[in-house]
């Protein structure tokens, strides 16, 4: 058996190729996933003693799920919700249930099918639930995901004099990866008039500076190192791992900053590397600004730098100091479920196992991070950060 | 260019045992604020447990109903709308329109000042127009 040099593998990982899945169920993406994410670890459903799921699966936590795939041998179970988050942060709790001895081999999904049931992710007034407490004070002013992320970009232009075409850098990156993948619901390359020229939505975000709404999942199988030294996949080790949340403050409001102020450095500090030993990251995308918050924070530059950093092609692969999503993204590949955290674990995966795209493979791929953010980074959100090391 | 705010009706607040002396106090046109006791910090939004302490031993106070606009958005569409977060004067930053304006005209660090709109069939709640 070859030295493993870390606590868990992500031995497998598998996206599903649809966009609009309106010949199949929820449940059926969450299991098809799954079976993906074992066929490419080379392990069956009879391997799987740790399930990890979120909100978007149907059913109480993932009883229903369990149910389903027919799942009898679960001895640690983890329904985490943080919203696109969830599943960078269920990469840390596998990683940290293996160590403990809770399981073996642990399974993560997400799926859904907003585009197949019209939703209007970004720009309709929705309700989190019953009895939510902040609701009361936000409902009746209408706010949106799309709104509140406005009023955080609104928010960095005003302080560190962040433009619009900076924004847009964003969004030729993931245009400029996603011609690549032929999956990718928007594989045309922009440029930044394009962007700057789309129709507002929320000023100061275009159209184009917002995430696609698609159907879709993916799953994740992450295992111990024994088990990982015995599967024929390249060894992708989880090296480090963290995870924030972040709210309103009790009125103590700061838009500068996501979460990932605080998982970034954890997930660095358990890795004993540095931002500029990462040679490609999968930031999560919901809209440009989010980027530039999460590059930031990650302390991949210096607060308020993130716009000049994004532009010229700074986010774009063979070009720029930081590849990021290679697949497109959200803005431009896909965001199964409103969740986009798993494909950026995802796209990390393939990146480390130097199985990306040619066009967009970084040459040197032994760390690469994902960072996941989920909720509203205008009110209240969770990060995830991991750190994949390949071996 | 000029875009007029939509004068949107806003969606009813819905009423808790928790926030009921919040928006008892909107009917009498009064903005309150949360004042954690053990602290003397205030807080928005007002709740019965001290976000600084856990504690019970908070009051309410009144605001002036005056501040800035921290940050802002505007909903495009046929209906545009402005969507803030206002910092008070006494130091809390709140969710909140800012209504009867040019949207195009908007800026962070404006002045602005308390109005209270009437809401679909419950309390009216606090928005803030250019002071």
């Amino acid at each position: 058996m070859p030295p493993m040099k870390n606590p868990a593998y992500i031995v497998g990982a598998f996206e599903h190729p649809t966009r609009k899945a309106e010949d199949k169920s929820t449940a059926q993406l969450h299991a098809e996933v799954a079976y993906g994410a074992l066929q490419d670890a080379g392990l069956s459903a009879s391997d799987i003693d740790g399930y990890f799921c979120a909100g978007d699966a149907p059913g109480m936590g993932g009883l229903s799920m369990l149910d389903y795939m027919g799942l009898t041998k679960i001895r640690h179970y983890d329904t985490t919700e943080s919203g696109g988050s969830s599943y960078v942060i269920h990469v840390g709790h596998a990683v940290e249930a293996i160590i403990s001895g809770k399981c073996n081999v642990a399974l993560i999904t997400l799926a859904g099918r907003p585009r197949a049931e019209g939703m209007q992710t970004g720009t309709a007034v929705r309700s989190t639930g019953v009895g939510v407490p902040d609701e009361p004070f936000e409902l009746p002013y209408a706010r949106t995901i799309a709104t509140m992320h406005a009023n955080v970009a609104m928010r960095h232009m005003y302080e560190f004099g962040t433009t619009s075409e900076q924004l847009a850098w964003v969004k030729v990156a993931a245009s400029t990866h996603a011609q690549y993948n032929p999956h990718a619901m928007l594989p045309k390359v922009v440029t930044v008039e394009d962007v700057v020229n789309s129709p507002m939505v929320a000023d100061p975000l275009h159209r184009l500076d917002c995430c696609v709404i698609s159907d879709g999942g993916g799953a994740l199988i992450i295992a111990r190192p024994e088990i990982a030294a015995t599967l024929k996949r390249p060894k992708v080790g989880v090296k480090g791992w963290g995870e924030a949340y972040k709210h309103q403050n009790a009125g103590g409001i700061d838009l500068t900053y996501s979460a990932a102020k605080f998982s970034g450095p954890m997930a660095f500090g358990k890795a004993g590397v540095k931002p500029s030993d990462i040679k490609y990251a999968s930031i999560y995308d919901s809209f440009t600004i989010s980027v530039i918050l999460q590059i930031e924070d990650l302390g991949f530059c210096a607060k308020g730098d993130g716009g000049k950093f994004v532009m010229d092609g700074g986010l774009i692969s063979g070009i720029g100091k930081l590849p990021f999503n290679t697949d497109g993204g959200g803005l431009c590949n896909n965001h199964p479920a409103n969740r986009g955290g798993m494909t950026k674990v995802i796209e990390a995966v393939r990146q480390s196992r130097g199985e990306a795209h040619p066009k967009v493979q970084v040459p040197n791929h032994d760390l690469v991070l994902a960072n996941g953010k989920g909720g509203s980074l205008g009110t209240r959100h969770g990060c995830g950060t991991v750190i994949l090391e390949r071996e | 260019m000029a875009t007029q705010a939509f004068d949107r009706l806003p969606q009813a607040p819905g009423e808790t045992p928790d926030n009921k002396v919040y928006f008892d106090a909107c009917r009498a046109g009064k903005l309150l604020l949360g004042k954690c006791n053990d602290t003397g910090k205030l807080f928005h939004y007002p709740r019965h447990v001290s976000p600084f302490t856990l504690s019970n031993n908070v009051e309410f106070v009144e605001a002036k109903g005056t501040g800035v606009i921290y940050s802002y958005s505007v909903a495009r569409g046929k209906e545009p709308f402005c969507v803030a977060y206002v910092t008070l004067d006494e130091g809390p930053t709140v969710l909140t329109n800012i209504i009867e304006c040019d949207l195009d005209a908007l800026k962070v660090g404006q002045k602005v000042k308390l109005k209270f709109r009437d809401s679909d069939g419950g309390a009216p709640v606090p928005m803030f127009v250019l002071a």
